[in-house]
């Protein structure tokens, strides 16, 4: 294990890139040596991501040093020297066609695109509409969500990252899935909600704000991408079954609310369901059981998660119908993607994983 | 004569956790420290909890 080592990001300039620097920069065993665009190249990096400008005047040395870290300017891929861990926030496809060459720069890799998510490379068929690029690389890839693949990040050198609404959908009906709860003949319907940098920091006419400013947009209402990772995390526990996931865009630049219902097996009560929500997240460092009879937000809402790496789950029972409505909120540049990366790779690197990640929210936003 | 207490476990009906309970009476009002249900120690031998009776809220129904 090593205590602290280099690191590089390629593909720094978007969201989930600029999110993962805020993190990397922060982190204690992490030293961010250089972070790519091609588009900026020699630019500031804080002018891309102004909550990194650095700080003015103080000489006190950690200061110095924070200050150091934030003065970082983008340098072109190409530029890019070895490194002990490699970041990869490039857009899909991107990775798949340099991942033989970026293996030459680290030895771990965190690629936080979509390029190594799937196992089966008939999926990127199914569900991206174009064969897999670098199909030979797909096993290599360990699933970045530590809830279901903990024990296999520990060994991994390459581990993908996750969808943002894949997360959410899977965090809120895992539980019922590991406990053998679904009735698989119904299907899975999950809607998720969604705020606006799901988008991605390039805009285009109907993100202009007098056209995406208060909407609720269906954007995907069938053949969401990210459904493909929800069916690939079933499997793990043979549940095979149809999901149906529907995406809506509200007013919000943050956030994921994920909404499923699940209809469960005949003769489950409320007490199996609390059951199989604990036995799956109790002893989970980032995913808290929000169902509450008090307080001011009684169920997952992801408004108050904003920057962390938080997941809130919940759910609802409805003995009459054998519905169960399970719930997931996130950060969707957190837990849906920044967040969960640095968490595989404190995994990966076998420090604690919530190093750098201990963030709690603000209340009120 | 001393008031009768209790302390060991007991299980929220509301989510079904346990819960350590400390030299609490009959009749006392606690809360569930998981899910906020406010209880009340019904029974002292076993420790029982029962849903104390709470006032319903209008979210905008």
């Amino acid at each position: 294990m090593q205590d602290r080592v280099s690191a590089a990001i390629i593909g720094a300039s978007g969201y989930t890139g600029g999110e993962l620097l805020r993190l990397a920069l922060a982190h204690p065993n992490l030293e961010v040596r250089q972070v790519t665009s091609e588009r900026l190249d020699g630019q500031f990096v804080h002018f891309t991501h102004p909550n990194l400008r650095p700080s003015t005047g103080s000489g006190r040395p950690e200061r110095v040093e924070g200050r150091r870290r934030t003065q970082l300017k983008f340098v072109r891929a190409e530029a890019v020297e070895k490194c002990d861990l490699l970041f990869l926030g490039l857009p899909h496809g991107s990775a798949m066609a340099r991942i033989d060459h970026l293996a030459t720069l680290a030895d771990r890799i965190v690629d936080l695109s979509a390029d190594f998510r799937l196992r089966d490379a008939a999926d990127y068929d199914t569900w991206y509409g174009k064969p897999h690029g670098n199909p030979a690389w797909l096993a290599k890839f360990v699933y970045g969500l530590p809830e279901l693949h903990r024990h296999d990040l520990k060994t991994a050198n390459y581990v993908s990252g996750v969808g943002c609404n894949a997360t959410a959908t899977t965090l809120a009906i895992w539980p019922l899935a590991a406990a053998g709860l679904i009735d698989t003949s119904r299907g899975v319907i999950c809607e998720v909600k969604v705020g606006s940098s799901e988008g991605g920091a390039a805009s285009n006419d109907s993100t202009h704000h007098p056209e995406r400013s208060g909407v609720m947009r269906s954007f995907a209402p069938t053949g969401h991408r990210h459904t493909a990772e929800v069916l690939q995390a079933l499997k793990l526990r043979n549940v095979v079954t149809d999901v149906h996931l529907s995406a809506t865009a509200v007013d919000n630049v943050r956030g994921v609310l994920a909404t499923a219902h699940v209809f469960v097996t005949p003769g489950t009560a409320e007490k199996d369901v609390w059951k199989a929500y604990r036995e799956a997240y109790n002893h989970e460092p980032f995913v808290r059981i929000v169902k509450e009879k008090t307080g001011l937000y009684r169920y997952p809402e992801p408004k108050i998660l904003s920057g962390s790496n938080y997941a809130d789950v919940g759910f609802e029972f409805d003995p009459k119908t054998n519905r169960v409505v399970a719930l997931c909120a996130i950060d969707n540049l957190m837990k849906g993607a920044a967040g969960t990366a640095l968490q595989c790779a404190n995994i990966m690197m076998g420090w604690d994983e919530t190093l750098g990640l201990d963030f709690p929210g603000l209340h009120p936003i | 004569m001393p008031i009768e207490t209790a302390s060991g476990q007991a299980q929220c009906p509301e989510c079904f956790a346990d819960i350590t309970l400390s030299t609490v009476m009959q009749n006392e009002i606690t809360q569930c420290p998981g899910c906020g249900a406010e209880l009340e120690i019904i029974a002292l031998e076993p420790l029982t909890l029962a849903l104390a009776p709470q006032e319903e809220e209008d979210w905008g129904e």
